[in-house]
């Protein structure tokens, strides 16, 4: 009796196997370290690397090491001082292009991380940073959408040689007006063959025929979503020149964007990144700089002739450009990778500029097939070609990029158009600076509580169910282990909230196996005996542990599913606590009883303090 | 070692009236505290700022806010956090239009620190924080629907298990706990914030466990006390189970109380609400749960025998 089959003791064993080694992890501490990433095109690669060394070698800087890893170098250091004067050695060394970020890298073992055994991921607050919440103002988003519908039908009908009466905006909607049924009619054919994302509809009022623009619902949400997207990488970008390990900008909502940047103590410079407007614009290259078989590298070191100006294309060839802007990055409506469907397949970008911006390529390319024409980011005032292709017809509104290289480039390119500039103003409606000292604090205030709490917990059940008691503790051990290997291996993020939940769960945890001891007990008076006490006793306790369990996961759930913020950090490792701890004060614990009584057939007594009093009356 | 030793059972329930007086009073307490004085909500909740200041020396919180009204910042509430080197400041949302908000909020937040650094140079800024209004309407709100969640599934899960007057009694009881807890935060201007929002949904679901082993026990009891009266069955249940409900609720209160003394000021009333709901749950979900079951008039038909269906298949299967 008593007797746990061989597979129970395995699952046990293994359970505990696998969480102990997903936990080690978090026993090593981090040291202080750099990691350098490229920006945009510029990659990082071995020839970096021995770079990198070397400018730490020749600074003097004690390092252990330069890593390779991916896409990033990672060097780590002895301290925080050598970890500050190795990134601004660094920094100077590789200029511009590359970003040197301060960061902290675990010590576990190689191998460790190899088997995906990682730290806990911990939240801001416990180790200081940054926190926005970006709310997109997605009504100036449809509002822009209207204005460029607006004008687009205008030139549509000017165009065509419609005859309108007027143009005007109503609410969302575009109302055009005719005088005669025959132009109106024209007007709605050519409306509806350009525009199957917009509802039209016409009507008569009074002696005028009515035409009215409504974007249907699913275009509204499209273009929301967009908007909100195109935010959202526009945002990454910005977010990558800051240099921040693992920054994160992900989508909250349906319109707001939140921005966690670890290890950052500075929220105004912070801000000053993120809210940066950068512009596109669409110039000719001045093609009489480079012809003869000279080349724009001869400016390279020289100032850039009159009306023109010097700039660095991808490759890091010169181009000169003029000054006269074609087209501005507001102007494009769209910009999307795809493929040359009758040059070959190859990789393509489609543009779309809106009516304003579309006549002014017209114009501008009319006389100027064959050249070529510049793409030009301008970021923080300084500007950057994109790209230089050859214009090979006279433009309108929406055109190609052909003769592009690969389809990732493409993808960059059509990215970089869409990105440039945020689709939708963007306001911070929340912000949260936590210096790196108070994380510290918050990690050693929680992890003191939660082992004062566990020792008293200890004091009392040893005390008070004696064998048994120990045998609780040791089960919620294991629950403590099996959680935090579960938090390691999700990398669900750590808050303070969720140390608070790992107390509080345990501390509600340790109720199961005093159900159990109780009723153990309960069984002995009765006068039941002991090998039949503990199996009575896990029995009936278990219906009453499962239904506790469920109520109060229910209560974690809701918590989880509306909970924002430092509720959701709590909720979660509340909600992943109450299912290990079911898992260990009921398997765990009964397996070490097993152990301990499992089939012993003479008489004997329970270890679970005193029971010895006079048997209640009832049966 | 054992510290419940009941011979008989104690007629708990020839007493129901007193534990639902004394829960009734306190209940209106809470309600007209809440009523009265309100909430004393967290930025998170009203919008506004929050910051953080270390000092090198021990500061007193009149001084700051004496540098603060002749620096022209008005409405800040200044306190001690923690150690007597820190201090939290709390600013109202300057009143501006949505557009300038945010600058609005830079300005005052420039001026903060420097006439705090003009009156004390060690004066370092460790954490700020901002929040606008429109997020403080969606958590209330959020919170508000999580409540509602909590109690609907509580009750499905329950009447499925048991019987819809248990299910009622529990939450009833449970919820009593809720607004005591309110009352508690509303007389003393605890602060309330999401954490004890969050500690509140969480001592909720908890506290139904008793209830959940009380009415547990008193089910069976149904079934083996044939000639028993339900007040009995409750008696009998309770005192069963009366040990474990304190010595539970005690370990949960040892975890709480380490958060209490050493989770520093961010845990401070996330534990201060898990202690008063553990205190008033052992209370409220035997002591009042059981008495509203009864007069909710659960009797032994009711629900022994969807019970001996659901436990005892094999003893029906062989007395055909």
């Amino acid at each position: 009796m008593n007797k746990y089959p061989a597979w129970k003791y395995a699952l046990i064993t293994i359970a505990l196997v696998v969480s102990f080694l997903y936990t080690v992890p978090n026993l090593f501490g981090e040291s202080p370290a750099v990691q350098v990433s490229g920006l945009r095109t510029n990659k990082v690669d071995a020839g970096l690397q021995t770079k990198v060394a070397d400018t730490l070698k020749t600074a003097n800087l004690a390092n252990e090491g330069v890593e390779l890893q991916g896409e990033t170098l990672r060097v780590k250091f002895k301290d925080t001082d050598t970890q500050f004067k190795g990134r601004d050695a660094i920094q100077s060394a590789l200029g511009e292009g590359y970003v040197a970020a301060l960061f902290n890298l675990s010590n576990s073992p190689a191998w460790l991380s190899k088997i995906n055994a990682l730290p806990m991921y911990l939240g801001l607050d416990l180790r200081g940073g940054v926190h926005f919440l970006m709310q997109v103002d997605m009504k100036t988003a449809i509002d822009k959408a209207v204005d460029r519908y607006q004008a687009e039908a205008r030139a549509l009908l000017r165009d065509k040689k419609i005859f309108y009466s007027g143009i005007s905006r109503d609410g969302n909607n575009v109302i055009v007006r005719f005088k005669e049924r025959t132009e109106a009619d024209k007007g709605l054919k050519e409306l509806n063959a350009q525009y199957n994302d917009l509802l039209i509809r016409d009507a008569n009022r009074g002696d005028e025929i009515v035409v009215t623009l409504t974007m249907k619902p699913e275009t509204a949400f499209k273009l929301q979503e967009a908007a909100l997207q195109q935010n959202i990488t526009a945002l990454r970008k910005r977010v990558n020149e800051l240099g921040v390990s693992e920054p994160i900008v992900q989508q909250q909502g349906s319109d707001r964007i939140l921005i966690q940047l670890a290890g950052v103590t500075d929220p105004t410079r912070a801000k000053d990144v993120i809210g940066r407007t950068a512009t596109l614009e669409f110039r000719m290259v001045a093609e009489e700089y480079a012809s003869g078989g000279r080349s724009f590298e001869q400016y390279r070191n020289e100032p850039a002739p009159f009306n023109t100006e010097k700039m660095i294309d991808e490759r890091g060839q010169v181009v000169i450009v003029r000054k006269a802007v074609i087209v501005s990055g507001d102007k494009v409506t769209d910009a999307q990778p795809g493929f040359d469907t009758q040059g070959g397949n190859k990789p393509n970008v489609s543009i779309r500029l809106d009516g304003v911006g579309g006549r002014a390529m017209t114009l501008a390319t009319r006389e100027n097939v064959g050249k070529n024409m510049a793409v030009v980011l301008i970021e923080k005032g300084k500007p950057e070609v994109l790209s230089w292709p050859t214009i090979q017809s006279e433009l309108g509104a929406s055109f190609q990029i052909t003769g592009i290289t690969s389809s990732l480039e493409a993808k960059n390119l059509a990215l970089l158009m869409r990105a440039g500039a945020l689709a939708a103003p963007m306001e911070i409606i929340e912000e949260r600076t936590i210096g790196p000292s108070l994380g510290a604090e918050n990690i050693e205030k929680g992890k003191n509580s939660l082992l004062f709490g566990f020792a008293l917990i200890t004091v009392f059940m040893v005390v008070y169910y004696a064998l048994f008691g120990v045998v609780s503790v040791v089960s919620l051990a294991a629950n403590l282990l099996f959680l935090i290997a579960l938090l390691s291996m999700l990398q669900a993020t750590l808050t303070l909230p969720g140390i608070a939940a790992i107390a509080l769960t345990l501390g509600m945890a340790i109720d199961a196996n005093v159900l159990i001891n109780e009723r153990i007990r309960e069984e002995l008076r009765n006068g039941m005996s002991p090998q039949m006490a503990i199996q009575v006793g896990y029995d009936r306790a278990l219906d009453t542990i499962i239904d506790s369990n469920i109520t109060t996961l229910i209560a974690g759930m809701a918590l989880l599913i509306w909970g924002s913020g430092p509720v959701r950090g709590f909720a979660v490792v509340h909600c992943l606590g109450i299912l290990t701890s079911i898992f260990s004060a009921v398997m765990v614990s009964r397996g070490i009883v097993n152990l301990i009584y499992g089939g012993k057939k003479k008489a004997m007594t329970l270890s679970i303090g005193d029971v010895k009093w006079v048997k209640s009356v009832k049966a | 070692m054992e510290f419940f030793k009941f011979k008989k059972s104690i007629p708990f329930m020839k007493h129901a009236l007193w534990f639902n007086a004394i829960s009734f009073i306190t209940f209106l307490l809470a309600v007209f505290f809440l009523w009265k004085n309100g909430l004393h909500l967290s930025i998170e909740f009203t919008g506004g700022a929050v910051m953080e200041v270390k000092y090198a020396q021990a500061v007193q919180p009149d001084k700051i806010r004496t540098t603060l009204s002749t620096a022209g910042v008005a409405g800040a509430e200044v306190i001690k956090f923690g150690s007597a080197q820190d201090i939290l400041i709390r600013l109202p949302r300057p009143v501006a239009t949505d557009q300038n908000q945010n600058a609005a909020m830079e300005a005052l937040k420039g001026k903060v620190m420097t006439a705090l650094q003009a009156a004390d140079k060690s004066a370092e800024l460790k954490r700020i924080e901002f929040v606008g209004s429109a997020v403080g309407k969606e958590l209330a709100y959020d919170g508000a629907l999580a409540l509602l969640a909590v109690c609907i599934g509580i009750v499905a899960y329950l009447a499925l298990r048991f019987e819809w007057r248990f299910a009622v009694a529990t939450i009833i009881a449970n919820l009593h706990d809720v607004i005591i807890i309110l009352g508690f935060f509303a007389f003393f201007q605890w602060e309330f914030s999401l954490p004890v929002l969050a500690a509140v949904l969480a001592i909720l679901g908890y506290s139904v466990n008793e209830s959940v082993v009380v009415f547990d026990r008193a089910r069976e009891n149904f079934r083996k006390m044939r000639k028993a009266t339900t007040p009995e069955i409750f008696d009998a249940a309770i005192t069963g189970t009366i040990s474990r409900t304190i010595i539970t609720h005690g370990t949960t209160q040892m975890m709480v109380l380490a958060m209490l003394i050493l989770g520093g000021p961010t845990l401070h009333y996330f534990a201060l609400a898990l202690t008063i709901g553990i205190c008033f749950g052992i209370y409220s979900s035997v002591l009042v749960a059981c008495p509203i079951a009864n007069y909710l008039g659960v009797s032994r038909e009711d629900f022994v025998k969807p019970v001996k269906k659901d436990d005892e298949p094999e003893v029906i299967s062989a007395q055909p």
